[in-house]
């Protein structure tokens, strides 16, 4: 550990207040929101710090109102941003799907809780489907960030407004209860990324034509390009694509998780390779685009594979259709409650017994 | 250096404040540290706890259902949590609220702090929290009691300023509580 | 010869979409004409809604952004909070304003948002084909409200004009017609009055346009013009219900 470092710039901050300082140091001056548990960190940190940077603050009437300010205020250029738990995500997708389809970038973060319904308020990853397959209407994807710890909260903030730019899309950032609400030490390293132009911003037509930015196309065969084109940008997206392996050069089965369920098993792993059993783990950080190449590569080597998730099975199709045929896929679930790192290590030594008895 | 502690007791005996600052002091001693507190309508009930994880290397769970440390500032904490604790963990009780013969799981190491008591004859009985922290921190030198200090002027709020002092000397009372009992054994 | 009416600068040389005798043509011209006369067409950026005007971008020579069905005023909101020196109106029908939208007009007016939010009231759904309004008028027939509207049950139209008024922060408030010359040329000045305000960063305006949709009220545009006189001006009074011109 660099001790400098770690005493004059660590902080110790909540997971959604590194989501908050993310965003602001990456030159987000717009942000919209509305109260939901276990996000409100978030809209309690920007109302406070928004003015003192020469930003805009405002607490909606709905979530949908919030994501629609964020959608105006970024037609205009501006980094924007808006935040909630999954009940108000569900009411975002309207605008996120015109956002989509308009190529508005924006971020939108997602600190999951429990659902169906109102659910529960600890954390979950029920909205796996909802993040990655788009979310909303239509045929459209959003780039999907998943941190693990609140560093990554605070560094994947900052990257999201990059992709969202460069990709001119709405980029979800998945965080849960567990990664909101705690607190680690933070290295506030400030903003590497560069602000590029913006040439379709609308800004008023002062001294060019005349610019809109819709999402309506009915004339024959608009439609389809329009569509085509997407496919293509989510296509080039690719490239963006993050994964951790966490100890598996040497792993004879790996688990593969994300969030705060692959935080808790990284516990459950070392307690795992203390009884001698070469488990490793691979945590994609993108969602969407899904690290499949890369899963397949492993699975050349590997063909046991567990997959853990908070919800009754989601990420584990996208892994499924990864990894070499002939390779074993199994689920570990938890809907609706946090695990505890000595429950995921038995489910991983009753799976690594039985096909190495 | 692994070291993982659950702080329970009731709302208002500053139970999250305690964790807050003990995360603190970890990470002004450059290592490695999560706390997680309880949240949402579990704050509501009366009830309050918190896990803190302090580590040199990387930390993997935040959450931790058998900790190694626990402290409890009350009853329902000692029934909640004692039965959780591992196997040779150290299990802190507030003796000020909790009657030692009450707690009789087998196979941890007990220690028992009056810690409101020992807050009052430092001048503000409630700041027990203060005082089972520097017991805790005593008996298991997982951080310098120079470092909660040092924690303590900045995590304190500006409105409880005129406190620092009088939550020192509780920090103080605690550590030298335990200091006492080891020089008797 | 000196031309003494010409087509408005901020207005493109195309024909309108819209079926003869509806009155969006008016009220675009209107609004281009006041854009024009107080020198802001660099400046402003429109929001377009859903519903008939949804092409807005394609008659405005100005910056346009198509909102979600009702959330003009937010995403209003967002353009102006996030680029101030921008002139930003919404335009958007019944439909959109008071029944999807209602929550985002009425807080978007009050919080005194600087915007100018012009509602085409037609009392009917225009582009979906003639379905029930939260402006259509007792007993009026649409297709789903087949025997005539009920109040009781199907509800009484709502007085926009009247409930934003009633709000503390909005500075302009403004009910008009355009079915006569005279009428055009008072909500011409209402319409001037809303952009001024904003100009001026004296705060929220809205102007309300009784409108005629003679396809879907199966009239003729002058029927549907009498219709406006005789059925909507007595149910909706014009007149300026906050500020002044």
């Amino acid at each position: 550990m660099r001790k400098t470092e770690a005493v004059y710039n660590r902080k110790l901050v909540k997971g959604n207040e590194a989501i908050a300082l993310g965003a602001i140091a990456a030159g987000c001056r717009f942000y919209a929101g509305y109260p939901i548990t276990p996000q409100n960190e978030i809209p309690e940190f920007m109302a406070g710090r928004m003015p003192a940077v020469g930003g805009t603050f405002i607490q909606a009437e709905s979530e949908i109102a919030a994501i629609s300010m964020v959608m105006g205020a970024a037609a205009t250029g501006a980094r924007a941003m808006t935040s909630s738990s999954s009940p108000g995500i569900s009411l975002k997708q309207e605008a996120i799907s015109y956002m989509a389809g308009s190529e508005i970038p924006c971020v939108v973060v997602n600190v999951c809780r429990s659902g169906p319904g109102l659910g529960g308020i600890s954390a979950s990853q029920g909205d796996y489907f909802q993040a990655t397959r788009g979310g909303g209407h239509g045929d459209y994807r959003t780039f999907v960030l998943a941190p693990h710890s609140v560093q990554e909260s605070y560094d994947l903030t900052m990257l999201a407004f990059d992709i969202a730019d460069r990709y001119r899309t709405p980029v979800l950032v998945l965080s849960d209860a567990v990664l909101g609400q705690m607190k680690e030490p933070v290295y506030l390293r400030g903003y590497k990324g560069r602000e590029i132009r913006k040439p379709w911003a609308l800004t008023g037509a002062k001294g060019r034509k005349a610019r809109y930015l819709k999402s309506l196309y009915l004339n024959e065969g608009e439609l389809t390009a329009r569509n085509w084109k997407l496919f293509r940008k989510y296509r080039r997206m690719e490239k963006e694509i993050r994964y951790e392996m966490y100890l598996t050069e040497d792993a004879e089965a790996i688990v593969v998780a994300f969030g705060c369920a692959a935080r808790i098993l990284k516990t459950s792993i070392q307690m795992a390779r203390t009884k001698g059993m070469r488990v490793g783990m691979f945590r994609p950080i993108s969602l969407f685009p899904f690290p499949s190449q890369a899963l397949a590569a492993i699975s050349n080597r590997v063909n046991r594979f567990l997959v853990c998730e908070l919800n009754t099975g989601q990420m584990v199709e996208d892994v499924r259709l990864a990894v070499k045929p002939g390779a074993t896929v199994e689920s570990c679930l938890c809907p609706g409650y946090i695990p505890t790192p000595n429950e995921l290590f038995r489910e991983i030594k009753k799976r690594y017994l039985a096909s190495n008895p | 250096m692994y070291f993982d502690v659950i702080i329970s007791g009731f709302g208002g005996q500053g139970i999250l404040f305690m964790g807050n600052l003990l995360a603190h002091a970890a990470m002004l001693e450059g290592k490695n540290v999560t706390y997680m507190p309880a949240y949402g309508p579990e704050m509501r009930g009366g009830a309050a706890n918190c896990t803190v994880v302090v580590a040199d290397e990387e930390i993997g769970s935040p959450v931790i259902y058998h900790p190694h440390t626990a402290i409890v500032m009350n009853r329902p904490s000692l029934y909640k949590f004692g039965p959780r604790l591992l196997r040779g963990g150290l299990l802190v009780v507030n003796s000020s609220l909790v009657d030692p013969a009450e707690v009789i799981y087998k196979g941890i190491n007990l220690l028992f702090v009056p810690a409101n008591d020992l807050a009052r004859e430092a001048g503000d009985d409630r700041l027990g929290n203060m005082a089972a922290l520097g017991a805790l921190i005593t008996k298991t030198g997982v951080v310098r009691l120079q470092s909660l200090t040092d924690a303590l002027s900045e995590v304190i709020q500006k409105k409880y300023r005129d406190l620092l002092p009088v939550n020192i000397k509780c920090l103080e009372k605690g550590a030298t509580y335990v200091k006492n009992l080891k020089s008797q054994i | 010869m000196k031309p003494v009416f010409k087509r408005p600068k901020s207005l493109y040389d195309v024909p309108f979409h819209y079926c003869p005798g509806c009155h969006h043509g008016i009220a675009h011209r209107l609004i281009a004409e006041a854009i024009d006369a107080l020198g802001i067409q660099e400046r402003v950026v429109a929001v377009a809604s859903i519903g008939c005007s949804v092409f807005l971008y394609d008659y405005f020579a100005v910056d346009v952004l198509e909102a979600p069905h009702g959330r003009a005023p937010a995403v209003g909101t967002g353009i102006k909070r996030a680029r101030p020196e921008s002139i930003v109106f919404t335009y958007q029908g019944d439909g959109d304003l008071a029944a999807i939208g209602l929550a985002e007009t009425i807080h978007a007016a009050n919080r005194g948002e600087q915007l100018a939010v012009f509602f085409i009231n037609n009392t009917i759904y225009g582009m979906t084909g003639g379905q029930m309004a939260p402006t259509t008028l007792p007993g009026q027939k649409t297709t789903t409200t087949p025997l005539g509207r009920r109040v009781i049950g199907e509800g009484a139209p709502l007085k926009m004009a009247e409930m934003i008024a009633a709000l503390k922060p909005p500075a302009f408030v403004a009910r008009v017609a355009v079915n006569n010359s005279k009428s055009i040329f008072q909500a011409k000045k209402a319409v001037q009055q809303a952009f001024r305000i904003q100009v001026e960063g004296k705060g929220y305006a809205f102007v309300e346009f009784l409108s005629a949709c003679p396809t879907n009220w199966k009239m003729t545009p002058c029927e549907a013009n009498r219709h406006v006189s005789e059925a909507l001006i007595p149910e909706f009074p014009l007149g300026i219900f906050k500020g002044d011109l």
